[in-house]
């Protein structure tokens, strides 16, 4: 028996935190019956039936392994908790090796909080054979989560390339660097400047490494002509730069022009399940990926990334029926 | 004859090393009792098992305490108890060893403030504490405080005993756990050695402008604990190259140049990662062989020696099981000729050989850890490594290739007789302990000066944030705090919340992926098939949680269950240690997993597991619970009884045979509900209440 997706929806459309898990178990299903539900789930939260994108600010935090990730989000989610009492989903994507099928996920342990937080959801997943660093499902189990959570975070461990995916599914993104590790040189060679809206130089407390770090990517955010932010913090009691960090993620927020991102990033996201279900050669048939995003153009501004899925999936059937008549 | 040269016989016996039993349970009262009848019987030294309340720092009546007050050890909250413990027992005369870590500053300025009560000065105080903290990141898990600052209570704790408590051992680096968690001869050697240099570096810096007037007195009270394992000969090689390495690092990193600073001292217990569940009676011969291991060679003999029990794998200890493991010792010590003889092996070319191939082997790793920036940063590196090779070992048993007598080969076996009354041959420690030491401690708090206690903590506080080189000493602060009358638990509180609290890396997810080489990989990729088969069904990969409930940090086996279950192909949330019940309840809720692993090592399983099982019922999740542990059989029925699915205990070694058996329980629970994942249970999967006298337990 697959669970009722619908009412899990609306669980969370009403704001219920403890409808998280179980739309999560769904939402990262592969069994038919589960999709439908799943699908069913995201109608209910699809910008069309709410009236609006669901109110919560969806950021992602990206970086090398050991950049400080975790504890950098220890400290953040302590704040969001404490100062400004916001709830808060964290989605964590292991990059674990799929060699075996199998993986650790660690972050749970890593990441402090306190179990009894009902107002805290973490969900560790796998990112599992897909590039570019999602794992399948996260994209729309952070668009569903942040119908009732104030902040839900993604993160993943960015290896280059792979934190444009990260974009696309956010609404802020937060590359975390560490300082006096090539991290910086690395990501300016790895040309994704454009990816960060706010840049966090991690263990502010080692002093000049974190200072040069700082004034480095300062320096190259600035010859690329942009004003993205860069913070030095410290996650090591006393913590440091944190509140600061919290207030240009809502400032971020504030500025952008969040329908319209995430109406990108669903028409992204759509494109992506697309081509997993029906291959190069769907795409072709509907006349190439272009074509298709001029389709996707073309649909109401509000609909869920399932109804765009859909009518993609119309296009086809339509483009490969044989002529009547 | 060349006798005068190299004489074949001491002119006279040597002196016997000194003989302890590892011992302490329930109350200081009854652990009083225990340490006097042992000293009657002819041990010469004590050695105080603390309960894990006691060595984590917390009292009594915290959370986290429940079901473990009295359970491996002695609980001691305050210095009454202290004095408990060591009524009638002259504090001038004795040799104490105290198995103590995170806490050792602690455990220490109560005995110091017990011993000044029985008249005897500190300056008269002969013994050791343990404390060795980055054995516990790596191995034990009894660790309160982050890195810096725990080595920075040891820093202190050494700088003021070499002042002010001159016999006292301070620190007593620990290769014993390294190998209990799994490490070879030649990483036993190289992390136990870089851990020694890491404390001697920060003692070092401590002591500031006096080091070069004091760096030989401290050298010289570092000693260190052991272990041996049953390949005697080569683990007596072992100790012979450590001792040079000592020497060497001494002379070269430290400028010792006085050889009796120089002298590598060790106590030891021999191995209790090899006793077996099955046929429990072959540990005897076991622990004969290993105690061989540190006795037969002078040159490298051990100072002290405490010897495990033959059931150490069934449960705790009874005190008759501890006599007979101290009669093996006397047999050895009086019985025997092995001391009448200079070092026996001086001059063997296999011997030296040995000692060769270990002696590089030790090197090359010593070099990695320095490259990691010394043990305190390399603490992942070595965990990791640690890892590994217990993964090595266990495989090596499941194949075949290492011999267990009694478990892989040779199994037949008639009953025996020694486990047959009813408590299945070992301690079971009296459940009204656990009330009656929160009732004692709530009421040694009542009566005592308040004012002075907050003032002690108060100052306490102040000296933890203290920086530089003009800091004051922790010890002294905690001496005046431990007179004052403060609890285990204000203690480390109070240093908590200076330091912040502390989890140390697991080592499970550094761990590499499966070998190519691995001598069963049909048995892996049936099990990975099967894994594939299974996620198809359930629509998602299976997840597993994986995580020790209590405060017993043994997790060697919940880290080998987690990394054989991502080889198999599950996804694994590993959360580690000292894990509350609801912490485990809300983790599998929101992880939506699909099974539940716990592991439990310290006895506490009567009280934890079920009051897990109602965590989970009462945050509606009703994937299945699997338990592994020290669990007598009686146990294990009970817990079966409570809604668990499974347990296993050490003779169920064959892992890759227990996630098969894992996959047959998520096939059949999947077919039962068509998701066999964490969401809200359906009737008759949930779990059956917890018995009633688990229930009024835990209802704390």
């Amino acid at each position: 028996m697959s669970a009722d997706g619908r009412a899990i929806g609306a669980r969370l459309r009403e704001g219920d935190l403890s409808a998280a898990p179980a739309a999560l178990n769904l939402l990262e299903s592969t069994a038919p019956a589960d999709r439908e539900q799943a699908t069913a789930l995201m109608r209910v939260l699809s910008p069309a039936a709410l009236g609006h994108e669901p109110p919560g600010h969806i950021i992602g935090v990206t970086g090398p392994p050991g950049a400080g990730k975790s504890t950098l989000l220890s400290a953040l989610l302590a704040h969001w908790r404490s100062q400004e009492h916001l709830s808060v989903a964290l989605l964590a994507v292991d990059p674990s090796s799929r060699r075996s099928g199998g993986s650790l996920l660690g972050d749970r342990a890593r990441i402090e909080h306190d179990p009894s937080d009902r107002a805290v959801f973490i969900r560790s997943t796998a990112a599992g054979e897909r590039l570019g660093g999602l794992a399948a499902g996260t994209r729309t189990a952070a668009h569903a989560l942040a119908a009732a959570f104030d902040v839900v975070v993604v993160e993943t461990v960015g290896v280059g390339q792979a934190e444009t995916e990260v974009a696309e599914a956010v609404d802020t993104v937060v590359v975390v660097v560490q300082p006096g590790s090539g991290d910086s040189l690395q990501f300016l060679k790895a040309g994704i400047m454009e990816v960060p809206d706010i840049l966090a130089v991690t263990k502010a407390d080692t002093g000049q490494p974190a200072m040069s770090a700082r004034r480095d990517l300062t320096a190259a955010m600035r010859s690329l002509g942009t004003d993205t932010p860069v913070l030095a913090v410290s996650s090591l009691p006393p913590p440091a730069g944190i509140t600061e960090l919290a207030q240009a993620l809502a400032a971020h927020r504030a500025g952008c022009e969040v329908a319209a991102r995430r109406r990108r990033g669903r028409h992204a996201g759509a494109l992506i399940d697309f081509a997993a279900e029906h291959g190069n050669r769907g795409l072709r048939t509907l006349g190439g990926r272009d074509a298709a995003q001029r389709l996707l153009a073309a649909l109401p501004d509000d609909l869920g990334e399932a109804e765009m899925v859909a009518a993609l999936e119309a296009a086809l059937a339509e483009a490969s029926s044989p002529p009547v008549g | 004859m060349s006798e005068a040269v190299h004489p074949t016989r001491l002119p006279e016996r040597e002196k016997p090393w000194m003989m302890r039993t590892y011992a302490g349970h329930s109350t200081a009262k009854a652990s009083n009792e225990l340490y006097r009848r042992n000293l009657a019987k002819g041990q010469t030294g004590l050695s105080i098992a603390f309960d894990l309340p006691t060595q984590t720092g917390h009292d009594p009546d915290e959370e986290l305490a429940r079901g473990e007050v009295g359970k491996v050890g002695v609980p001691i909250a305050h210095v009454g108890e202290m004095e408990a413990l060591m009524e009638g027992i002259p504090l001038g005369e004795m040799n104490t060893s105290m198995t103590i870590n995170a806490t050792a500053a602690w455990l220490l300025a109560l005995y110091i403030v017990a011993a000044e009560r029985q008249g005897v000065p500190q300056e008269r105080l002969t013994g050791t504490t343990q404390n060795d903290i980055i054995k516990e990141f790596l191995a034990r898990g009894t660790y309160a405080f982050p890195p810096e600052p725990s080595m920075r209570l040891i820093a202190d704790m050494v700088a003021y005993t070499v002042g002010n408590v001159p016999k006292w051992n301070p620190i007593n680096i620990c290769s014993y756990h390294l190998q209990e968690a799994g490490a070879t001869p030649v990483q036993e050697i190289a992390y136990s050695l870089s851990n020694a240099i890491a404390v001697l570096d920060a003692v070092r810096e401590r002591l500031g402008g006096q080091a070069d007037e004091l760096m030989g007195k401290v050298f010289g009270r570092i000693s260190f604990f052991v272990n041996a394992g049953v390949r005697f000969v080569e683990e007596h090689a072992k100790l012979r190259a450590a001792s040079i390495l000592w020497e060497e690092i001494g002379r070269e990193r430290y400028g010792v140049s006085d050889p009796r600073q120089l002298r590598f001292r060790y106590g030891v217990q021999v191995n209790s990662l090899g006793l077996t569940e099955a046929q429990p009676e072959n540990n005897v011969q076991r622990i004969v062989l290993e105690a061989l291991a540190v006795t037969l060679g002078r040159n490298a003999r051990a100072r002290a020696i405490q010897l495990p029990a033959w059931n150490e794998a069934l449960g705790l200890p009874r005190p008759w099981d501890q006599q007979w493991s101290l009669r093996i010792q006397q047999v050895l010590a009086f019985e025997t000729d092995i001391l009448e003889y200079p070092d026996i092996f001086e001059g063997s070319k296999v011997m030296d050989g040995l000692v060769a191939e270990l002696l590089a082997g030790a090197r090359a790793e010593m070099a990695v850890v320095a490259e990691h920036g010394g043990a305190v940063a390399a603490v992942p590196y070595m965990k990791a490594a640690l890892v590994d090779s217990h993964r090595e070992r266990i495989r090596r048993i499941e194949a075949g290739e290492q011999v267990v007598v009694g478990q892989n080969r040779f199994t037949e076996s008639e009953p025996s007789p020694l486990t047959a009354d009813a408590e299945g041959g070992i301690l079971v420690v009296d459940p009204a302990v656990e009330a009656q030491e929160i009732e004692a401690v709530r009421r040694w708090r009542a009566e005592r000066d308040q004012a002075a206690v907050d003032a002690a903590l108060a100052d306490l506080s102040r000296v933890a944030t203290e920086d530089g080189a003009e800091r004051g000493n922790l010890m002294e602060a905690s001496i005046v705090a431990a007179r004052a009358g403060a609890t285990t638990g204000e203690w480390a509180g109070a240093l908590r919340a200076v330091f912040g609290s502390y989890r140390a890396p697991t080592g499970v997810g550094e761990a590499s992926a499966p070998a190519g080489t691995a001598s069963e990989p049909e048995r892996l990729a049936a099990l990975r098939d099967r894994v594939s088969a299974l996620g198809e069904q359930l629509g998602r990969r299976p997840k597993i949680l994986v995580g020790k409930p209590g405060l017993d940090g043994h997790s060697n086996g919940a880290e080998q269950i987690a990394v054989r279950a991502r080889d198999a192909g599950m996804d694994v949330v590993y959360e580690g240690i000292r894990l509350t019940p609801s912490q485990i309840a809300a983790s599998a809720l929101q992880e939506g997993v699909h099974v539940i692993g716990l592991s439990i090592l310290s006895g506490s399983h009567r009280e934890l597991i079920p009051a897990v099982m109602e965590a989970l019922r009462e945050a509606g999740v009703s994937a299945p619970v699997i338990v592994g542990g020290i669990i007598p059989e009686q146990d294990a029925a009970a817990l079966r009884q409570a809604g668990v699915a499974a347990v296993y205990t050490p003779k169920d070694f064959d892992i890759s045979k227990i996630m098969s058996e894992i996959i047959d329980l998520l096939g059949t629970s999947a077919n039962a509900d068509g998701n066999g994942a964490a969401s809200p249970s359906a009737p008759g999967t949930a779990a059956r209440p917890a018995p009633p006298s688990a229930a009024s337990k835990s209802a704390k």
